[in-house]
């Protein structure tokens, strides 16, 4: 299955937005998700399945104004 | 007092654009700041440093929605950055437009409305526009932050009378000036003018030496604060001898 994930177009054997964390390597309770520009919460992630073409988005603190 | 907080230092620091992790970590000490402002973005090569650095700095954390120029791009930014940063606090930005990073009124005040109402303590990032303001606090803003100047300009406050009217029409609002000072001086002069804290990074984080610029704005700000509750003299047209007349000898 093809996603976009973090504006990348990647190949994922991840059913679900928690298989995919830990399939790409994120430290799960560093980052937020969001998949087609809503909110995921942590607890939601193993619960929400992924389809062909979904947009995901997988953030962390970083320096702001 | 922010939503039942209440800080002794009255600068809010952003934590972007440093030479490095250190000087930034530097200048949050030097400046004195309680509360830093910081970001949620796609993890880059810094990002355990950066993470690392959050939890040396001992400051509250205030996540902004920089960059979102949607209602949806914000609610979305701010349901994100309260379970990852696990504060409520929200530096609420709708940007209007790419070049002026004017606020977009309309936008910032639904998305405020929305978050107010999930419990977010929203901090919106307007303008002076009393309207504006009104309609944020109806929405459940305790705090309102008009800008000085367009974002990373260093012009001050572009709109002096703007910002007094302000203050004078919201006098039990905690308001902040966020966004275009560019030296201490002006810093000082919202804080003179009645405001309650002043958000700036580019002046800092840009500054030949920024942790000597830091110290310099903390206490710019603390000055500023004690002047305004000194309580400051009242402008005359005329020149006004401050040495008596009186016994002043006849030598001509």
């Amino acid at each position: 299955m093809r996603i976009d994930l973090n504006g990348q177009t990647i190949e994922t054997q991840a059913r679900t937005l928690a298989d995919l964390l830990s399939e790409q390597g994120f430290e799960s309770p560093c980052v937020a998700t969001a998949v087609n520009g809503d909110f995921i919460a942590r607890p939601l992630r193993s619960g929400t399945p992924l389809n062909d073409g979904v947009k995901v988005e997988v953030l962390s603190p970083m320096q702001g104004g | 007092m922010f939503y039942g907080v209440d800080l002794t230092s009255r600068l809010m620091l952003g934590t972007a654009q440093y030479p490095s992790p250190q000087v930034l970590l530097e200048a949050i000490e030097a400046s004195g700041a309680e509360v830093i402002t910081v970001s949620l973005r796609r993890e880059g090569a810094a990002g355990g440093a950066f993470r690392d650095l959050l939890a040396k700095s001992r400051c509250r954390l205030l996540p902004n929605t920089a960059g979102c120029h949607t209602f949806r791009e914000a609610v979305t930014t701010a349901r994100m950055a309260r379970e990852v940063f696990g504060t409520s606090w929200i530096k609420l930005e709708v940007i209007g437009h790419a070049d002026t990073l004017q606020p977009d009124p309309f936008a910032l005040v639904e998305a405020a409305r929305v978050l107010c109402a999930e419990g977010f303590d929203v901090f919106p990032y307007t303008t002076e526009d009393l309207i504006v303001g009104e309609k944020l606090l109806e929405a459940g803003c305790k705090v309102l932050m008009p800008w000085g100047a367009p974002i990373g300009s260093g012009q001050g406050l572009r709109n002096l009378q703007g910002l007094r009217t302000m203050r004078a029409h919201f006098p039990d609002v905690p308001l902040v000036v966020d966004a275009g000072i560019g030296a201490p001086s002006q810093a000082a002069q919202a804080m003179e003018l009645g405001f309650d804290a002043v958000l700036l990074n580019t002046a800092v984080a840009k500054a030949v030496n920024p942790v000597g610029m830091a110290r310099a704005f903390g206490r710019a700000i603390q000055a500023g604060r004690e002047g305004h509750q000194a309580g400051l003299m009242l402008e005359r047209d005329m020149a006004s001898a401050s040495t008596p007349v009186f016994g002043l000898a006849e030598l001509a």
